[in-house]
C-alpha cells in the first residue's frame, strides 16, 4: 500500500464546505426559536445611572429585555483561566452584563430576545441609558502613569500583574562590548476570522439538559467556563461547535454572549440565536499583541551573543480574556533567546488595563512579539559591528548536535536542525546574487532590501504538569479515541477542535496509514461534547503533535488487542504474527493471513476470542506529551522600496520550514501560506487605532486593512523534515510558524532597503507614509 | 449588520420615480446598485423611511455614441464601462477608472449614477468626469437640466442635485484626436477606494507641444478637483520629462488637500505629484 502519512490528499472537508453544506452555529434552525441582540456601551468608560427598556418591552415581538440589575445574583461572572504564578495577578469581576460601570466600547449593557433578529435589533435602540461619563484611557503607558483613570476598584495604577522570568542582570550588560537597545510597538490586532461569533442554545425543560451550538475553538473547555458561569453541571451541559468558520486565537476565549443566550433560552423556555455583527466582532471580540517592549540585546565585536532583556508592558484591555494572561508571559517570555546560543535572558512584564477590547492569544500569540523582537535586534546588532546578518545568525544558531538544548529560559528544545534550513532558504533566495544585486541597483537610486529571519517555535501546548506549573487552569493533553466497527469503518473522535486546519482529512491518513484501513473508511468526529469524552481543544499548535499522536497511541491499542485475536484465529503465538499494511500474517508464512476487517468482525461476533479478550475493538488514548515541541525554520523576504511614496513591493518570499514529519504536504503548505499572510498583515497593514477617549476608529472594513490575496506574489515553500524525537508520530506543529516568522522577516527587508538613508526602526504597520516619512527625515539628517 | 425598516417600491420609470420622490417628502432614498447606500443603512448612518428601486427603469441603462462624447446611462454597471470597447476606444481613462471600482462583485452590481450621486470623495468616477469634462443629465419636477461636472460635485457626499431628481445620464466628452488619457489610482488598503486618484488626458500637436491638458484629481481633497495648476504649466510646452517633473508640483494645489487615519495632508500632497508625473509618463510612452 502506498503510504499515505506523507501524500498530498484533497481536504475531505472542502466539497461540504464550498458546497454551502457546513453546519456552523448560524445553521441550526430550531422550533420556536427567538433571536437576541446586544445593547452595548457607546462610551469607553461611563457610570451607568439609569437603563430604561419600558419602548423595547413595548415594540411587538419583543420577548424579553435584561440588564446587568436583572441578571445580577443569577449568572456568574466570566473567568480567567491562565493566572501567571508569582504575578500578583488582580481578577475583578467581568459581569456578562454590566452592572454599574461600563469599561470599553462595546462592554454589554442589555440584552433583548425578540421573535425575529430584525425586532431583536430594531428594540436594541429603543432601550434608553443614561450614562455619567468618565475619563478613558486607551494606551497602556498612560494607564499605568499617576493619575491615569482607574478601570477596576482597587487595582492600583491599573496593574492587572507583573511577572518576570530568567536572568540577566546589569553586571552582563555593563560588561557587554556591544549593546544594542530598542524600543517596538507590536499593534493591536484585531484577529476577523471569516465566520464571527455565533451561539444558538436549547434548554430542554424535562431532563434539564442545555445544548449550546457555538462558535468554539474549544468545546469542552466552553463547557467547563459555562458550566460555572451557568449553574449547569456539565453532564447537563453539551456543546457543539461542528464547523467554525476560523478562530485565530478569537474564539478561546469565554465571552459573556454566549452565556446570556444559554441563560435567556432557560429562563424562557425556548430556543435562542445570537449571531455576532461584524461590527460587534471588530469591538467585542478578543484582539492581539499590543504590547510596548523595551529591549536591550548584549554581543561581542566578533558577533557572539551574550544576553537580552526585555521589558513588555501589555495591554490585556478592560478585564482579563480567558487565556489572556498567558499571552505576553508564559507564551511571549520563554521563547525570547529564540534559536541562538545565548546565555543570558531576561523578561520583566506588566499586564495592563485600558478601556479597550479585551486582548487574548491571536494566531501565534506571544511568539510572534518575542521573534519580532529578537529578530529585528539580530538585525541591528548585525549592522551595529558591520556584520552581514546571515552569518551572525549562523555563528549564533544552535548545531544539530546539541539538542537536546537547554535554553537560559529554562525550555528543553527537542530537535533541529537549523543551519540546513538556513542553507535551503539561502540557495532558494540566491542570497549572495542577491546581495550583489541590491549593490548595482542602489548605485542606480533603487532601494532593494532582504530580510532574514532564523526562527524557532514553542508549541503542542504541552505537557499538563507544565500547564499546571505556569497557572493554565486547565490541563492540555489530549483524548482520542478509535472505534473500528463491525464492519471494518472507523470512527476517530478527537478531543482536538480544528476549525478549518483539515484535520479530518490528517488525522484519518494517521489512522489510515496505522490501522492500514482505507484513507475512504475512516470519520473524524470534533466539536462535540456528548460524542467526545474530554479535550482541551485546538490552539497554540497543538492539534496535531498532541491531539494526532493521542490518535497513534489509541490505534496502537486497537492493534495489540487485535493482534491477540488474530493470532488466535491463526492459531499461533502472538510472537509469531506479524502486522502490515492492514493484514495479520503468520512470520514465515505470509500466506496464512487475516485481515484487520476480518480481525474485527470477530472481535463483535465474539464467537471464539482468546482467554481473557473482552469483545469489540476500540482504543481510547488520554495522550500526555512528555515536552513542548519546537518547530523551526528560515524565512527569506525581497523587497523594493519606492522612495518617492514609500511603497513597497514583495518582490520574493521564501519559507523552509521545519515541523517534523509531514502528514500531508499540501495541508501543511496551506497552514504555511495562511500564517505568512497573517504575519505580513501585521507587519504592512494592520492595525487597531483608538482616539483619545477610547474608541475604536479602525472599526469596519473600511477602515482596517485585511491583507488580501492581490497583495501578494507567489511564496516559495519548502520543508525540511527533522523528526519529534518526543513523540510517536515524529511530528511538530506548523499552524503558527509563518505568522511568527515572516512579520520580522518583512520588516528586516524593508529596514534593510532604508539602510542608505540611516532608518532604524519604523513602527508596524509599515504604511508607505510612514517609510516615506523615514526616508525624508533620513535624508534631512544626512 | 441589520439596517432599520423601511419600505420599498419598485418603479418603471423616470417620471414615476419623481412623483414618489416627491409624494415621501424627503423621507425617501433612490435605489440603484445598492453599494453605497445599502451598506451606510447597514450601518444606521443612514436611516431613510423608504427606498425607491429603479433598477427596472430600462431608459437609465446603456452606452450611447454621439460626436462629441459617449452618454452613459445612469444604471450602467462599472463592469459595462469597463469593458464597453467605444469606452475602451474613447475614453480609455474612464474605463481603467470602472475597472478600479471596488472589487468584481461591486462592479458587477454598482451603477455609474449611484457611484456619481453618493459623491464619495475618494470615488474613481468624479475625477474622470472632471477630465472628460462630463456633463450630468439630469430629470427633475420641471423638466430636465444640464450640470456641468465641475459644478456637480459639492463636497464630501453632497452634490447639486436638484430635490427630488432622477440622474439620467452623463456624457463624457471625447477629448480632441491625438489624444491619449490614462487613470493612475492609489487604492486605500482596507476600503479600496482612491487614496490618490489621477486622471490625465493630454493632447499634443505635430511639434509635440501641448494643445490640451485636462487633469481630475480624486481623493486627496475633500472634493474631486481640477489641477489646473498643472494643466496650465502643460499647455503650450513641449511634452517632455522635464515639463511633467514641474508640471507635477502644482498637483495639489487646486484642491482642498485632507488628511485622514491612513494618510496625512502632506502625504496625500507627496502622492499627488509623484502620481501626476507618472499618469503623465505613462502618457509620454504611448
Amino acid at each position: 500500500m502506498a503510504s499515505v502519512f506523507g501524500s498530498t490528499l484533497k481536504r475531505r472537508e472542502d466539497p461540504r464546505l464550498i458546497t454551502g453544506n457546513g453546519q456552523y452555529s448560524e445553521d441550526i434552525q430550531l422550533p420556536g426559536m427567538l433571536y437576541a441582540s446586544v445593547l452595548r456601551s457607546p462610551h469607553a468608560h461611563a457610570r451607568i445611572v439609569n437603563i430604561n427598556t419600558d419602548a423595547a418591552k413595548a415594540l411587538e415581538g419583543v420577548v424579553a429585555v435584561y440588564t446587568g440589575k436583572d441578571l445580577e445574583g443569577k449568572i456568574g461572572t466570566v473567568p480567567t483561566a491562565w493566572l501567571p504564578p508569582d504575578s500578583n495577578i488582580q481578577t475583578p469581576p467581568h459581569e456578562v452584563l454590566a452592572v454599574n460601570k461600563v469599561r470599553y466600547v462595546g462592554d454589554g449593557v442589555a440584552l433583548v430576545v425578540a421573535e425575529n433578529r430584525y425586532v431583536a435589533r430594531d428594540a436594541v435602540d429603543l432601550i434608553q441609558v443614561t450614562y455619567a461619563p468618565l475619563p478613558a484611557v486607551a494606551e497602556q503607558e498612560q494607564a499605568i502613569a499617576d493619575g491615569a483613570p482607574i478601570l477596576h476598584d482597587g487595582v492600583e495604577n491599573n496593574v492587572a500583574f507583573h511577572w518576570q522570568a530568567g536572568n540577566a542582570t546589569d553586571d552582563v550588560f555593563e560588561n557587554a562590548e556591544v549593546i544594542v537597545k530598542q524600543r517596538f510597538r507590536q499593534q493591536r490586532l484585531i484577529p476577523n476570522p471569516m465566520e464571527p461569533r455565533a451561539a444558538t442554545a436549547q434548554y430542554n425543560p424535562a431532563t434539564g439538559e442545555m445544548t449550546l451550538w457555538a462558535t468554539s475553538q474549544n468545546p469542552h473547555i466552553h463547557r467547563f467556563l459555562l458550566s460555572g458561569i451557568l449553574g449547569i453541571p456539565e453532564n447537563k451541559l453539551r456543546i457543539v461547535s461542528v464547523d467554525v468558520g476560523g478562530g485565530f486565537g478569537a474564539k478561546i476565549a469565554c465571552y459573556p454572549d454566549e452565556a446570556m443566550v444559554a441563560y435567556a433560552a432557560r429562563d424562557l423556555k425556548r430556543p435562542v440565536k445570537w449571531v455576532e455583527d461584524r461590527r460587534e466582532n471588530f469591538l467585542v471580540t478578543s484582539h492581539g499583541r499590543d504590547m510596548v517592549l523595551d529591549v536591550e540585546f548584549a554581543g561581542t565585536k566578533d558577533g557572539d551573543f551574550t544576553a537580552i532583556r526585555v521589558k513588555n508592558i501589555a495591554n490585556m484591555g478592560a478585564y482579563l480574556s480567558t487565556a489572556g494572561p498567558g499571552v505576553p508571559t508564559i507564551l511571549f517570555g520563554l521563547i525570547v533567546p529564540g534559536a541562538y546560543k545565548i546565555p543570558y535572558a531576561a523578561v520583566d512584564v506588566y499586564g495592563v488595563f485600558t478601556n479597550t477590547t479585551p486582548t487574548d492569544a491571536y494566531r501565534g500569540a506571544g511568539r510572534p512579539e518575542a521573534t519580532y523582537l529578537l529578530e529585528r535586534m539580530v538585525d541591528l546588532f548585525a549592522a551595529e559591528i558591520g556584520k552581514d546578518p546571515v552569518e551572525v545568525r549562523r555563528r549564533n544558531l544552535i548545531q544539530s548536535h546539541e539538542f537536546p538544548y537547554n535554553t537560559a529560559m529554562g525550555l528543553e528544545y527537542d530537535s533541529g536542525n537549523y543551519e540546513v534550513a538556513l542553507d535551503k532558504a539561502l540557495a532558494m533566495v540566491g542570497y549572495e546574487e542577491l546581495r550583489q544585486k541590491q549593490q548595482e541597483l542602489r548605485s542606480q537610486g533603487r532601494h532593494l532590501g532582504i530580510g532574514v529571519t532564523t526562527y524557532v517555535e514553542i508549541c503542542g501546548l504541552g505537557p499538563s504538569q507544565v500547564a499546571g506549573a505556569v497557572g493554565f487552569q486547565g490541563g492540555l493533553w489530549e483524548s482520542a479515541t478509535v472505534r473500528v466497527h463491525p464492519t471494518g469503518k472507523v470512527t476517530v473522535f478527537t478531543g482536538a477542535s480544528p476549525h478549518g486546519q483539515g484535520e479530518e482529512t490528517t488525522f484519518a491518513q494517521i489512522v489510515s496509514q496505522r490501522l492500514g484501513v482505507p484513507f475512504e473508511d475512516i470519520e473524524v468526529v470534533h466539536g462535540d461534547t456528548n460524542r467526545i469524552a474530554m479535550g482541551w481543544g485546538t490552539y497554540g499548535s497543538r492539534t496535531t503533535p498532541v491531539g494526532g499522536n493521542a490518535i497513534a497511541v489509541a490505534v496502537d491499542k486497537v492493534l495489540e488487542k487485535a493482534k491477540k485475536i488474530a493470532a488466535h484465529m491463526l492459531e499461533v503465538s502472538e510472537e509469531d504474527v506479524r502486522f502490515e499494511d492492514g493484514k495479520y500474517s503468520v512470520e514465515g508464512a505470509p500466506t496464512r493471513s487475516v485481515t484487520i476487517q476480518e480481525v474485527t468482525l470477530q472481535a463483535y461476533l465474539a464467537w471464539n476470542l482468546p482467554q481473557g479478550v473482552e469483545p469489540a475493538l476500540e482504543g481510547t488514548a488520554f495522550y500526555d506529551p512528555v515536552n513542548f515541541v519546537y518547530p523551526f525554520g528560515t524565512h527569506i523576504c525581497v523587497v523594493e522600496v519606492d522612495e518617492e511614496t514609500g511603497d513597497i513591493d514583495l518582490v520574493k518570499y521564501v519559507a523552509v520550514d521545519d515541523c517534523g514529519r509531514v502528514i500531508n504536504p499540501m495541508v501543511a503548505e496551506g497552514q504555511v501560506h495562511g500564517g505568512i499572510v497573517q504575519g505580513i498583515g501585521q507587519a504592512l497593514w494592520e492595525g487597531a487605532v483608538y482616539d483619545e477617549q477610547a474608541q475604536l476608529l479602525t472599526g469596519t472594513f473600511m477602515d482596517y486593512a485585511m491583507p488580501k490575496a492581490r497583495f501578494f506574489k507567489e511564496f516559495e515553500t519548502a520543508f525540511t523534515e527533522t523528526p519529534a524525537p518526543q513523540n510517536p508520530l515524529g511530528v511538530k506543529g506548523i499552524g503558527e510558524t509563518g505568522t511568527i516568522a515572516s512579520t520580522p522577516t518583512v520588516v528586516n527587508a524593508v529596514m534593510d532597503a532604508l539602510r542608505p538613508f540611516g532608518v532604524k526602526d519604523i513602527n508596524m504597520p509599515l504604511t508607505p507614509e510612514r517609510v516615506w516619512n523615514a526616508i525624508e527625515k533620513g535624508r534631512q539628517e544626512a | 449588520m441589520i439596517s432599520s425598516t423601511f419600505e420599498y417600491e419598485r418603479v418603471s420609470t423616470v417620471a414615476e420615480a419623481i412623483e414618489r420622490l416627491q409624494a415621501a417628502g424627503g423621507e425617501a432614498k433612490l435605489l440603484a446598485g445598492g453599494h453605497s447606500l445599502l451598506p451606510m443603512m447597514k450601518l444606521r448612518l443612514a436611516s431613510p423611511g423608504k427606498l425607491i428601486d429603479i433598477s427596472a427603469v430600462q431608459e437609465l441603462h446603456g452606452i450611447v455614441r454621439e460626436p462629441d462624447g459617449l452618454v452613459v446611462g445612469a444604471l450602467t454597471t462599472h463592469a459595462h464601462v469597463a469593458s464597453s470597447p467605444m469606452v475602451r476606444e474613447y475614453l480609455p481613462a474612464l474605463a481603467q477608472a470602472a475597472s478600479k471600482v471596488g472589487d468584481l462583485q461591486v462592479r458587477n452590481r454598482g451603477t455609474l449614477g449611484g457611484n456619481l450621486s453618493h459623491a464619495d470623495m475618494a470615488s474613481d468616477l468624479p475625477a474622470v468626469a472632471l477630465a472628460y469634462e462630463a456633463e450630468v443629465y439630469v430629470v427633475t419636477m420641471d423638466g430636465e437640466e444640464t450640470l456641468q461636472a465641475e459644478e456637480f460635485f459639492l463636497g464630501p457626499l453632497l452634490t447639486a442635485m436638484p430635490e427630488n431628481s432622477v440622474m439620467r445620464s452623463v456624457k463624457f466628452r471625447t477629448p480632441p484626436s491625438g489624444s491619449k488619457s490614462v487613470y493612475e489610482k492609489v487604492p486605500h488598503p482596507a476600503s479600496g477606494y482612491a487614496v490618490v486618484g489621477i486622471a490625465a488626458v493630454v493632447a499634443v500637436n505635430e511639434d509635440n507641444v501641448v494643445t490640451h491638458a485636462r487633469i481630475g484629481i480624486t481623493g486627496a481633497a475633500d472634493v474631486a478637483y481640477r489641477a489646473r495648476g498643472v494643466e496650465d504649466a502643460l499647455i503650450g510646452k513641449a511634452f517632455t520629462e522635464e515639463a511633467i517633473q514641474s508640471a507635477a508640483v502644482y498637483a495639489s494645489d487646486d484642491g482642498m488637500i485632507a488628511g485622514d487615519l491612513y494618510a496625512s495632508e502632506a502625504y496625500r500632497r507627496q502622492l499627488c505629484k509623484v502620481h501626476t508625473a507618472r499618469a503623465l509618463r505613462k502618457l509620454l510612452a504611448q
